[in-house]
């Protein structure tokens, strides 16, 4: 790294915001994904004024520069591919307004998730998006990668929370788009920034909207003896037009590993449970639960339990939350995937995955949001072991193509990130990516926010453009080495 | 851009085969008309790869094309300064997929949304957007037109479940984005830029939807107010109280008229006087639950000094008062000799200032105003900017008025300014819109220039109408940009242009 970079960002941040030596930059090659990649320093910036200056100063020096919240991902979306700066929002973390009349907040994106909701509570007010992470990922982070979790099902995904932001684009523009208002007219360009993956814009500021906590809130766990029960349970709840404000499903294998370690209840001989909760006013969530019911014990549901006060619901919410950390106990390497399928998909779709993984040699465990259909098979692997870590891989990919076939996308919720890009063609045309990055371009011309990131190699911009600047070049290129255990944080 | 001349119809004929869906024919081309002028020919693809055809044609021999559907909403439009060709994508109206079980479907975008909503009703699901021009608009011009529903309070706009898009871009090529799936964050959402886009990014050829089960029994509530503050503060406190209502609306007098008149069946609307502000939900459940919203919804009007309330438990009436709610805009257009309607941007708890204002405008300048305040979306504002009630809507704005006009334009943004929201124009005589979508692109100037950079990535070769509104700019000689140069926000060729407002216009793809 230019030496000189290295002063001048010292000289505008301090020199305790600004992380070089290889042991500490050892810390940020990691996010919650398999990938790994060394940004050649780290800065803290505290306000947007520093977030221009280091912007400038990347432009200068032409360093790529990649943003990043408290690295929970699981994408590969906050680390610096090609080096570079890698700026942590972790100081920008003020709520700086909070409007009950109109249920909204404005807060710097290094607001932890939880810590918004935590604030309102007293106002009988939340912040629905609630990813698994929420005790530590960032609400700028939510908004780059547009992030769900289990109550997304009814509440919607953080795109559909987010009122307006305020970002620096990497030209150095700082731009302002939404209002406080719902509908600015003109495009929407909100709905373009959410969910970009930090290819497009450095978030500042973010204005989310805050959502009355429920009346009442009735949590069921139904125990089933076979998969194939369960996920038919799931299709008839959603054909039957029932929206919980959670469907989770947990296979009996993981579960066992999960009361091993949580002790939250769950059975040990279960072929699956769902994780059922249902939200709203009294009567709805009286009739809503009934109905559920019925139709799990249709589906031959061995026993529907209703969690009888809050304690009981926060454990099973607790097994459920942690349950890649409970994996993270037996297997060294952990790969999550996040592949979505149509909700009427899903007995075939998880026959499958357990083919795939008897054809691969693994155990493929399977806890995810069933209730909109977002997977997260989780295969466990050896990281000492290269030849596994490579098996594990395809049989990811295999699971992923089996998604797309029946209909499906690649990811729900943990975005594309390096993970993803390269599955990237499954879904999408030349054609399509040429557009793709004529809007890329439009607001990241030079690609040198974040790149390397959402397109597949070859397909993205600025890939030749970069002048190579680390010294030491980043380890990872996909599924090239293995990499450490997943953090216990996932969605 | 050159003009439509016989040879081009005839060598598009030849690139699209014998059955002749390039037709010049006067008369039909007035169809398409946006404010007065027509376009030289219009096209009928039957695909969407004949659709791409047309603009890989349109881009070669420089003809500017706007998008339509059934041509409800042309007026929201802004006036053409250049209108080749009419592309009428009436005939994408095909199913392509519908999962009941995953409550996804996927249709082109010349559906008819009535013709939707009844195909999803047979399996006792909808689509909650009932927007105004409902029995005639398509799918794709309801989305390009970004008009939003009364359903808007439960369910959203159309960013909320809009899944996924396939589209035409400036270039004639065919784009996918998004998915089938409800929930998906693979590759940007580029379907949301469609939505209120009006026609000037892309043809937007198949829209793919979640679908949502048809509510239970539905009931409806209407009060009467002596004034706008108790009408709003009860709102206020239905809004952060436990209920949940489909729909929330506040309407003064002038708005409620809307309601006026029987239905066909034997039950009533109810008779409504011309002095008070009303608030009209909906709501829909089981027997406890519409019991539970009646007696909560009538407790907190009283507390209100609500006088004559009313429960809507005949679903003819109810059925009845929703659809008139839906078409308010339409309403307005044909009730105000020279209508403006204007949508104003404000969060809720601002509602009540702003009624404040707009009432006083009203009254000052002696104005008659339309006000609906929904409880989870905008204000939609209507009046008259006709001194005598006479002519139509088509009638010419005299010249005294139009300094009237534009103080009620400016009166309108600064109230939006204050209260940090925005207006929009819907519609408005053909004499003052270029003059209103100037006097509102005055709040919307660091989004105009990212609008700019959007427009460009879309529609590089500026076939599409722009967001500015009359003037569609020239093509700049370099009409094969390299698409992955850097889109410059101004490009210097628009010098000499007029204002331009970047406030969509909210349709042209209707």
């Amino acid at each position: 790294m230019d030496s000189q970079l290295l002063r001048d960002l010292k000289s505008l941040l301090g020199s305790e915001a600004v992380l070089h030596r290889p042991e500490e930059l050892m810390l940020y090659e990691y996010d919650g994904s398999v990938e790994v990649a060394r940004p050649n320093c780290v800065v803290f910036p505290r306000t947007t004024a520093d977030v221009l200056a280091i912007v400038k100063l990347a432009n200068q020096y032409q360093t790529p520069l990649v943003g990043r919240g408290a690295g929970t991902g699981l994408s590969g979306g906050a680390l610096a591919r090609k080096g570079g700066i890698l700026a942590v929002f972790s100081r920008m973390n003020r709520i700086l307004e909070i409007d009950i009349e109109n249920q909204r907040a404005t807060v710097q994106p290094g607001v932890v998730n939880a810590d918004l909701s935590a604030a309102v509570a007293n106002a009988g007010l939340h912040f629905a998006p609630d990813p698994s992470s929420q005790k530590a990922c960032t609400i700028g982070g939510n908004v780059s990668e547009n992030s769900g979790g289990p109550h997304t099902l009814a509440y919607g995904v953080t795109t559909n929370h987010v009122l307006s932001l305020e970002a620096v684009l990497p030209t150095g523009e700082l731009i302002r788009i939404g209002s406080s208002a719902l509908d600015s007219p003109g495009y929407d360009l909100l709905g373009l920034f959410v969910g970009s993956e930090g290819t497009l814009a450095l978030i500042t500021e973010i204005t989310v909207k805050l959502t009355r906590l429920p009346e009442a809130v009735k949590t069921l766990l139904a125990i089933f003896d076979t998969l194939d029960d369960t996920t038919e349970t799931v299709v008839d709840i959603t054909a039957r037009g029932i929206t919980p404000a959670a469907c989770e499903m947990l296979d009996g294998w993981t579960l066992r590993v999960i009361e091993d370690y949580i002790h939250a209840g769950f059975p040990m001989d279960s072929g699956a449970v769902l994780l059922l909760e249902v939200e709203g006013m009294l009567e709805a969530v009286t009739a809503q639960s009934a109905v559920i019911d019925e139709i799990c014990r249709a589906h031959k549901a061995r026993e529907v339990r209703v969690a009888r006060d809050d304690k009981e619901r926060d454990l099973l919410w607790k097994g459920r939350k942690n349950s890649f950390g409970a994996l993270g106990r037996i297997a060294s390497g952990i790969y999550v995937l996040d592949g979505v399928i149509p909700r009427s998909k899903l007995p075939q779709t998880l026959r499958r995955i357990q083919e795939i993984g008897t054809q691969f040699g693994f155990n493929i465990g399977n806890v995810f949001h069933a209730g909109d259909g977002n997977l997260h098979p989780i295969v466990l692997y050896d990281i000492r072991d290269n030849e596994q870590f490579q098996r594990a891989m395809k049989a990811s990919a295999e699971i992923i193509r089996y998604c797309v076939e029946v209909g499906g996308s690649l990811t729900g919720e943990h975005g594309i990130g390096m993970e993803k890009s390269e599955l990237m063609p499954l879904l999408f045309s030349d054609a399509d990516f040429d557009f793709m990055r004529r809007v890329h371009d439009a607001f990241n011309p030079k690609c040198s926010l974040n790149p390397g990131k959402v397109f597949p190699l070859g397909k993205g911009c600025g890939e030749t453009r970069l002048k190579p600047h680390h010294v030491q070049t980043p380890k990872s290129e996909p599924a090239s080495a293995p990499a450490p255990p997943a953090p216990v944080n996932a969605t | 851009m050159s003009a439509v001349t016989d040879s081009a119809v005839a060598r598009l004929e030849s690139v699209l085969g014998s059955h002749a869906i390039f037709v010049a024919k006067a008369a039909n081309r007035e169809l398409y008309a946006i404010d007065g002028v027509s376009p030289t020919a219009f096209a009928k693809p039957a695909s969407a790869e004949q659709a791409a055809e047309i603009i890989r044609f349109a881009a070669k021999e420089k003809l500017s094309v706007i998008p339509v559907g059934a041509r409800t909403k042309l007026f929201c439009a802004p006036t053409p300064a250049r209108y080749d060709v009419a592309l009428d994508l009436t005939a994408l109206d095909d199913v392509a997929h519908y999962d009941p079980a995953d409550l996804t479907v996927s249709v082109g975008a010349g559906m008819p949304l009535a013709k939707l909503n009844t195909m999803l009703r047979e399996q006792n699901q909808f689509r909650p957007l009932l927007v105004p021009y409902y029995s005639h608009a398509t799918i794709g011009g309801t989305i390009a037109a970004g008009l939003d529903s009364p359903l808007r309070n439960a369910y959203g706009t159309p960013r909320d479940f809009l899944l996924g898009a396939e589209f035409i871009d400036g270039n004639g090529a065919q784009i996918k984005t998004g998915g089938r799936v409800v929930k998906n964050v693979t590759g940007y959402d580029l379907h949301k830029l469609l939505i209120g886009s009006c026609g000037t990014l892309a043809v937007i050829t198949r829209l793919n939807f979640r679908t949502f089960p048809t509510p239970s029994t539905t009931q409806g509530f209407l009060a009467a107010f002596p004034d706008y503050k108790s009408a709003l503060s009860a709102r206020h406190k239905i809004i952060h109280s436990p209920l949940a209502p489909l729909t929330l609306d506040v309407l003064n007098a002038q708005a409620a008229r809307l309601f006026d008149g029987h239905t066909n069946g034997t039950a009533a609307i109810p008779e409504l006087d011309g002095n008070h502000w009303y608030l009209f939900a909906e709501f829909s459940g089981n027997e406890d639950l519409l019991a539970r919203y009646k007696r909560e919804l009538a407790e907190i009007a009283e507390q209100c000094q609500a006088g004559d309330m009313h429960i809507i438990d005949d679903s003819a009436a109810l059925a009845a008062m929703a659809a008139r709610l839906r078409e308010s805009i339409p309403h307005f257009r044909e009730h105000f000799a020279a209508a403006i309607v204007v949508k104003l941007a404000l969060p809720p708890a601002q509602h009540t200032q702003a009624a404040t204002v707009l009432q006083s405008l009203g009254d000052a300048a002696k104005l008659p105003l339309a006000i609906i305040a929904r409880a989870s979306g905008p204000i939609l504002v209507a009046t008259s900017m006709q001194s005598e009630h006479s002519a139509s809507e088509q009638a010419p704005v005299s010249p005294a008025d139009l300094p009237i006009a534009s103080l009620f334009a400016r009166e309108i943004l600064t109230l939006a300014r204050s209260f940090g929201g925005r207006a929009q124009l819907i519609s408005a005589p053909t004499q003052i819109k270029a003059r209103y979508r100037a006097i509102f692109s005055e709040s919307l100037a660091s989004e105009r220039t990212l609008a700019k950079r959007i427009k460009s990535a879309f529609d590089p070769n500026n076939l599409f109408p722009t967001l500015d509104g009359p003037a569609v700019p020239s093509i700049p000689a370099k009409s094969e940009t390299s698409p992955r140069a850097p889109q410059e926000p101004e490009p210097a060729s628009k010098k000499g242009s007029p204002p331009s407002p970047p406030t969509p216009p909210p349709s042209t793809q209707s």
